[in-house]
């Protein structure tokens, strides 16, 4: 289907499935319940899961498939960003030209950044990229600020010009709009004790990314993702064949830089405002372990590290100390202050802490990240099964 | 004139940390080959080894004073150091006055200890791994210890004061010549630099005249031939290790009273101190150690208001803009070896 083969469709009608229903999926537990806090199916949390599910798919395409790992990635996220809001305050609240004006800018900025950093490779390449992204993060934040706001960042005020938009009734404030439809609109479903929020943001953002997963699944299977996974093997073999790999990398470098600003400016048509901080390279280093935490190299996992990652910020995070004591609360006292002094550091705030351990433990162990761990726990139960059989004595000679 | 000489020596302090901490970065990437993200981390963890010598040096107990009563009656109390009850008053004040110069002393072992202990536990297992394991392993590694530093010592900066006796400044205006009160520069950042200067030059000297520096050096430019004379290299570049971690644990405990530390302090200087190591060229130690003083020196002139007018912006990015020039023009660095890191 759509040109793909059946595993990859049975992929791609997975992600679609996941997608589609994850207010449902997102949202187990009934309202009101003990355990009502790890529901994830709020609007912001979930557009924000599927648009760095785009950032790190984007990502996986320089990454996973070439090997040059980029930590300036968040630079062109940042870029789209501010593209996306100039549109927005210029031009309409109409999301549609807020994306493609942010894909294409920050395409031209990484066909820059590419092309000037790819004259190196390995760690100097990371070196070159992290300097451009630290570049633009400090010029936003000081030179640029009539251009990017500095400190104070961007937002659509209620006396820009936006050309196309009629002018706007008393009172009200410009809202980011897909035609008419409001990003923020959501529909909430009440079934029993659940409620399921369906929210057009959401689901348009939902749509993008499985296009752009669409695309991944496209570009990994296509002979240009085989020449990018030479590549990753060995450059110098393939320069020996007398290939120039310069122009493959450096357009695999501005697809996924693409990819970056199409995740920035959904953000923006999700949450209109921009600030500099997003440029920060603790934001590049995000993606990197979003794309490694899923399985750099694999179609699923940036997906699922995105996901696992922006989940576990959001619902890590929101545990405190009373929340604890409930949940250890059936305990005696002493083996629940103890259990209790123990988890603390780890929640909450601590949420860093606990990201940093998850990430070293996986490079460490798991280096193909969830996607192998998945695997690896699959086959344990494939090889058991294939040994059950062979106990029945019905083996077929190996012929 | 004067504005120059003020601007390179303003620019001495923070070169001297960016060199500190480029120099224990190459060497660690030299003798071992792995790229230490975690390094930054090591710094911070020095600067906080300062702040807890100071904190144990003021564990104080209280005391009654004897003759006075507070406003309901009970007896006065006040805070006294257990410090002065060992070495009596006038002792213990000054003890504590020098908590930070005395952190050198707590911090060497302190670091060393968590150099072996980063190398053993964890690094060693990353030799064979290619180079994008050994940033990500480092990199989460650094997000740990930055975040049980903040957990214990909480998110704001903690003022650590240096000595009384080097408070103020010096006025080098007066000393060469000029109008005094141009040139005026704190007299810490002048130990900073003369600090930065002797453990650069000790680490040249201990590498250059020592036999277990020979060796070090013979096993960075050929690890297997210095292995196969039966030698037991491994062992000695984890030492090396430990003093790589030792030397940023300096640089960090004696820049505290430059600036309070904090901790993300590290990573803000990794990144810088990342940049220097390309500029110096990978694997090169006296390319680690210029390249951090001159590209101290060159933001600090980047943030003369005369240049600021003509290129607005240009002290955030001067360090970014020279790394990418050099990367582009000479690909190996300032003084880089042939054949490090290009493949």
């Amino acid at each position: 289907m759509f040109g793909l083969n059946s595993k990859d469709t049975k992929l791609l009608l997975v992600v679609i499935a996941l997608t589609m229903l994850a207010p449902f999926i997102l949202n187990p537990f009934p309202e009101g319940s003990a355990m009502a806090q790890f529901n994830g199916g709020y609007p912001d949390l979930m557009q924000r899961l599927v648009i760095f599910g785009i950032f790190a798919i984007g990502f996986n395409i320089l990454f996973g498939l070439t090997g040059y790992l980029s930590f300036g990635h968040a630079a062109f996220l940042g870029v789209g960003s501010y593209a996306a809001i100039w549109m927005m305050k210029l031009l309409t609240m109409n999301v549609i030209p807020a994306i493609m004006i942010s894909v294409l800018v920050a395409g031209l900025f990484s066909l820059l950044v590419g092309w000037i950093s790819l004259r190196r490779s390995g760690i100097y390449f990371s070196i070159l990229t992290l300097a451009f992204a630290q570049m633009s993060y400090s010029l936003a934040y000081s030179v640029l600020t009539p251009i990017t706001g500095g400190e104070t960042g961007l937002q659509p005020k209620i006396n820009d010009p936006r050309i196309l938009d009629g002018a706007l009734a008393a009172g009200e404030t410009p809202r980011a709009n897909l035609f008419g439809l409001e990003m923020g609109s959501s529909y909430e479903m009440t079934f029993g004790n659940w409620v399921f929020t369906f929210n057009a943001g959401y689901y348009i953002a939902a749509v993008v990314m499985i296009l752009a997963f669409y695309l991944s699944i496209r570009i990994f299977r296509s002979p240009f993702g085989m020449m990018l996974r030479a590549v990753k093997s060995n450059q110098q073999r393939l320069n020996y064949t007398g290939l120039n790999a310069k122009p493959y990398t450096l357009a695999a470098f501005v697809i996924s830089g693409m990819y970056a600003g199409l995740a920035g400016g959904l953000l923006v048509a999700m949450d209109t405002q921009v600030g500099a901080e997003r440029m920060f390279w603790t934001a590049s280093g995000e993606v990197v372990l979003m794309t490694i935490l899923g399985g750099a190299g694999t179609l699923i996992g940036p997906v699922l590290g995105a996901g696992f990652i922006k989940y576990m910020e959001n619902i890590v995070s929101k545990i405190n100390k009373t929340v604890l004591e409930q949940w250890f609360a059936f305990m005696p006292d002493g083996i629940e202050d103890f259990i209790i002094t123990i988890v603390y550091p780890f929640v909450g705030k601590g949420w860093h802490l606990t990201l940093g351990l998850l990430f070293m433990l996986v490079v460490i162990f798991l280096p193909g990240g969830l996607v192998q761990g998945g695997q690896k726990v699959f086959g344990l139960f494939r090889r058991k099964k294939a040994s059950d059989e062979k106990t029945d004595g019905k083996t077929t000679p190996a012929e | 004139m004067d504005a120059i000489i003020l601007q390179i020596l303003n620019g001495l302090d923070k070169g001297s940390a960016y060199a500190l901490i480029a120099l224990g970065l190459t060497l660690i990437f030299g003798t071992l080959g792995v790229v230490n993200f975690a390094h930054g981390a090591l710094f911070m963890i020095g600067a906080f080894c300062a702040v807890t010598l100071s904190r144990l040096l003021s564990l104080s107990h209280e005391v009654a004073v004897e003759g006075e009563v507070d406003f309901l009656g009970n007896p006065m109390m006040k805070d006294v150091p257990y410090i002065y009850d060992i070495f009596g008053e006038a002792t213990g004040a000054a003890i504590i006055d020098w908590s930070v110069p005395l952190s050198i002393l707590f911090a060497i072992p302190v670091m060393v200890a968590i150099g072996f202990i980063m190398e053993r536990g964890l690094i060693q297992h990353f030799y064979k791994r290619p180079h994008a394991d050994q940033i990500l392993v480092t990199f989460g590694l650094a997000i740990v210890l930055q975040e049980i530093i903040k957990y214990f010592y909480g998110a704001n900066p903690i003022p650590t004061p240096a000595p009384a006796a080097f408070t103020g400044s010096f006025d080098f205006g007066a000393v060469l010549g000029f109008d005094p009160n141009t040139i005026i520069y704190p007299y810490w950042r002048l130990v900073y630099f003369a600090f930065a200067a002797i453990i650069i030059g000790a680490v040249f000297a201990f590498l250059q005249f020592t036999t277990f520096g020979m060796v070090v050096r013979a096993g960075m430019a050929d690890r297997e031939t210095v292995g196969l004379l039966g030698i037991n290299i491994d062992k000695r570049f984890t030492i090396m290790f430990g003093i790589a971690a030792a030397v940023a644990g300096l640089a960090g405990v004696m820049y505290t009273p430059i600036n309070s530390p904090n901790y993300h302090m590290g990573m803000d200087f990794l990144v810088l101190s990342f940049v220097v190591v390309v500029v110096g060229g990978m694997g090169s130690l006296p390319g680690a150690v210029l390249a951090g003083f001159l590209l101290g020196v060159l933001e600090s002139f980047a943030s003369m208001g005369a240049v600021l007018e003509v290129l607005p912006g240009i002290n955030q990015i001067i360090i970014y803009l020279v790394a990418i020039v050099i990367l582009l023009t000479r690909p190996r660095g300032l003084m880089g070896r042939k054949g490090v890191m290009e493949e």
